[in-house]
């Protein structure tokens, strides 16, 4: 059996698929950010199997993903840092309960 | 003559006005009222000077070769110019009646700013609330009419007409804390602007039809070779002259186009002078302080209704029913008010009444004057009554005030028997009522003569009318001197001190306007005031059987007033007795403020603004409030999608993503 591309791609469909719907169901924030965090993954995973099966001899998709692994680390610090600051001033980590700002 | 005397007229008041209505505030009681009337001061002596200048210098200017005199534009400025033909000029305009004018508003003027300085402070010498803001509006007031006054186009006189109007209602409504006297000002207000309304409808007729506003252009047009003594070319008076014949020929219900025109204008005279029917606010003007009833009630504003239709005079002669108008609607109001004044109370309301009397009177004599009588006599006799009304009644209403001001109420109920605490106001007052009564030599008579003479040139019937008046007059005049100064003895309530003569600032205007009301009489009016500006010898005209008869009319009377009223007894009350009805309906006006409460209450209230209100309410507001109301639901529905939830939106997202590969995707294939 050779693996082909399709082979990761479903997984990672599924993974997105999983993020996706975490993302609309949770009311926890940092379940939310976890959703997120699944659905970015789940592109990095495309991009380096693409990268790997169509153009093997090429590095750009690996590099793509490395600097997307970065930067989603450093947004995710700073996602948690507003988290942890929404929680210290109101106690709540729902989503539908913070709407102060809105009026 | 140049312009700087004319200039500073109208520009001194108008400054006074400024200063004392901004500043006025900053400075002590006693500074405004003295920076007013010196204002005034200055003002009378400019205006002594112009008049003067304009009947004596003998210039060229003023005087033509043959002695008449002309009207002499001193200057006229553009102010608006929406067309090449529709210009509104602001100008200064010096003839016989408006040089007249200038000395008598400056002269009755002078006398109320002097005059307020002592009457607007209560006995103890403290100062009425609001005492620089009377002083602004006087200098408001006199501003105005001066402006009136010397209008070279009607249109400016319309500008300066508005503007007494509103000076007059700031001035009634000056104790604007009771109710009363802020009703009395809006009911002045409303029922003037309503005849303004015609007088406006007037002008945009006539000047549609002539093509100008100006008056020395109008004025030209029906008398031939009138254009020389208004130094206007012969060829403009034709052009005018053929568009005025035109609008003379085309009707409109059964009466020319310019009779229309001069009936409207004559209405916005009605309504400033006070004419039947539209007399109700000049009585109920009474509410204000006394000095401004003598000023604009009484001697200035009242008669620009006369003024009005003697500027115009020559547009009149050429529609002769509009002066039947003039003349019948003067007769009735002159006949009405002196019934009515007969049966007042109030002083200052028989004092009005009377200055309505005397108005109709000024119109009557207008009505009937015709050129081909003694040269138009009755136009001068209107004027000259104009004037010496306006000195005796100015006197009577400041009279009154020095009475109202010693004893605190209106009503002579409260007075009976001051002659002798109060001699110098007795004895002002006295003159002011036979030079009212017409008895000589005051003021009156001569004037009151005049215009009885030009009556009797006119019909028998009007001159019998007009004497029947005078007699009222006489009549009703004794009456209230009685019961102000005789009746019974002046009994002081309790816990009063007696009452006395006012101080030196009061007296003195009484005085010199009694003086003013004893020589009046003597000036020769026709040298001076004639409608086409010649002068004649007025002793000419002096017709002594219609001066004895009117003399013995107003002794009569007199001697009547003085049976009735002298001492106190049962006659007037038998009188009253005896025909209750009449007395009854000449005390309550002839009920024609019920009328117009009637009417305006219930027919024009009910029936047209009931029914408009609830157009405006239901029609025009519903349609409004519909477009809103839509609005709001739309908004309300599209609302939720703004919901700030982001789990919301990427529901929303979502699908709207799905949706659109599903439908590439059916694309595709």
């Amino acid at each position: 059996m050779e693996i082909t591309a399709i082979y990761y791609l479903i997984p990672s469909l599924i993974m997105f698929c999983c993020g996706v719907y975490g993302f609309i169901t949770r009311r926890n924030m940092i379940a939310m950010l976890v959703s997120l965090e699944l659905m970015l993954n789940a592109v990095d995973v495309n991009f380096v199997v693409f990268n790997r099966f169509l153009f093997p001899e090429q590095m750009e998709g690996m590099f793509f993903t490395l600097f997307a692994i970065a930067i989603a680390a450093a947004e995710t610090a700073v996602a948690i840092a507003i988290i942890i600051n929404i929680f210290r001033s109101t106690r709540n980590v729902d989503v539908r309960g913070l709407n102060e700002m809105k009026f | 003559m140049d312009s700087t005397l004319p200039l500073l007229i109208l520009t001194i008041p108008l400054f006074m006005f400024l200063f004392l209505g901004l500043l006025g505030g900053k400075m002590s009681h006693k500074l405004a009222g003295t920076l007013g009337t010196l204002g005034m001061g200055t003002v009378l002596v400019l205006a002594y000077t112009t008049a003067f200048t304009y009947f004596f210098s003998g210039s060229s200017e003023f005087v033509n070769a043959a002695g008449e005199r002309l009207q002499a534009v001193i200057f006229n400025q553009t102010w608006l110019a929406f067309t090449d033909k529709l210009v509104i000029k602001l100008g200064f305009l010096l003839d016989p009646i408006s040089a007249m004018m200038l000395v008598v508003i400056t002269t009755i003027s002078f006398m109320v700013h002097l005059y307020s300085l002592g009457y607007m402070r209560d006995h103890h010498g403290v100062y009425e609330r609001g005492f620089q803001r009377f002083y602004a509006f006087l200098s408001l007031f006199s501003f105005s009419m001066l402006g009136l006054v010397v209008a070279t186009n009607i249109f400016q006189m319309y500008i300066f007409w508005e503007l007494v109007g509103a000076s007059s209602y700031l001035l009634i409504g000056f104790y604007y804390t009771k109710p009363s006297a802020v009703s009395a000002s809006k009911k002045a207000f409303i029922v003037t602007r309503f005849a303004d309304l015609g007088f406006l409808i007037g002008i945009l007729i006539l000047s549609y039809y002539t093509g100008t506003f100006d008056f020395t252009a109008l004025t030209s047009i029906p008398v031939d070779g009138m254009a020389d003594v208004y130094q206007v070319s012969e060829q403009t008076a034709l052009n005018v002259k053929g568009i005025f014949d035109s609008a003379a020929a085309s009707t409109f219900m059964g009466a020319s186009v310019m009779t229309w025109a001069l009936v409207l204008i004559f209405m916005g005279g009605m309504g400033k002078s006070a004419m039947m029917p539209l007399h109700i606010w000049l009585p109920d003007a009474m509410e204000g302080p006394t000095p401004v009833s003598a000023l604009i009630h009484a001697a200035t504003m009242v008669v620009a209704g006369v003024y009005l239709v003697a500027r115009l005079f020559p547009l009149y002669l050429m529609e002769e029913s509009a002066l039947e108008i003039v003349t019948v609607v003067g007769a009735i109001t002159a006949f009405y008010a002196a019934m009515v004044a007969c049966t007042q109370i109030d002083i200052k309301r028989v004092l009005a009444f009377s200055t309505i009397s005397q108005i109709a009177f000024m119109m009557v004599s207008l009505g009937v004057a015709r050129p081909d009588f003694h040269e138009g006599l009755g136009y001068m006799a209107s004027m000259f009554h104009l004037f010496t009304h306006a000195m005796f009644k100015a006197l009577l209403f400041l009279g009154a005030g020095a009475l109202i001001h010693a004893i605190g109420s209106n009503d002579y109920t409260a007075m009976h028997g001051l002659r002798k605490h109060m001699p110098i106001t007795h004895w002002t007052f006295l003159i002011g009522c036979l030079a009212i009564a017409g008895i000589i030599p005051f003021s009156g008579f001569f004037s009151k003569d005049e215009i009885l003479s030009s009556c009797l040139g006119y019909s028998w019937v009007a001159y019998l009318w007009m004497s029947m008046v005078a007699g009222l007059t006489a009549f009703y005049m004794f009456r209230l001197y009685y019961l102000i100064f005789w009746w019974k003895e002046h009994k002081t309530p309790e816990g009063h001190h007696a009452p006395h003569d006012q101080p030196w600032t009061m007296s003195l205007p009484l005085i010199i306007l009694a003086a003013i009301s004893c020589v009046a009489g003597f000036i020769p009016f026709g040298k001076f005031v004639t409608w086409k500006g010649e002068s004649y010898d007025f002793m000419a005209h002096f017709d002594w059987s219609v001066a004895s008869v009117s003399l013995a009319v107003a002794i009569i009377a007199i001697a009547l007033a003085t049976v009735m009223y002298r001492k106190e007894n049962s006659l007037p009350e038998k009188f009253k007795n005896a025909l209750p009805n009449l007395w009854r309906w000449c005390h309550h006006r002839f009920y024609w403020d019920e009328l117009y409460q009637f009417i305006t209450h219930k027919i024009i209230f009910n029936c047209v603004s009931r029914p408009i209100a609830w157009f405006d309410r239901h029609i025009i507001d519903g349609t409004m409030d519909s477009f809103a109301t839509m609005t709001n639901k739309a908004s309300e529905f599209i609302r939720p999608l703004q919901s700030g939830q982001i789990q919301y939106y990427v529901w929303i997202y979502l699908i709207g993503a799905l949706l659109l590969g599903g439908v590439t995707l059916i694309c595709l294939l």
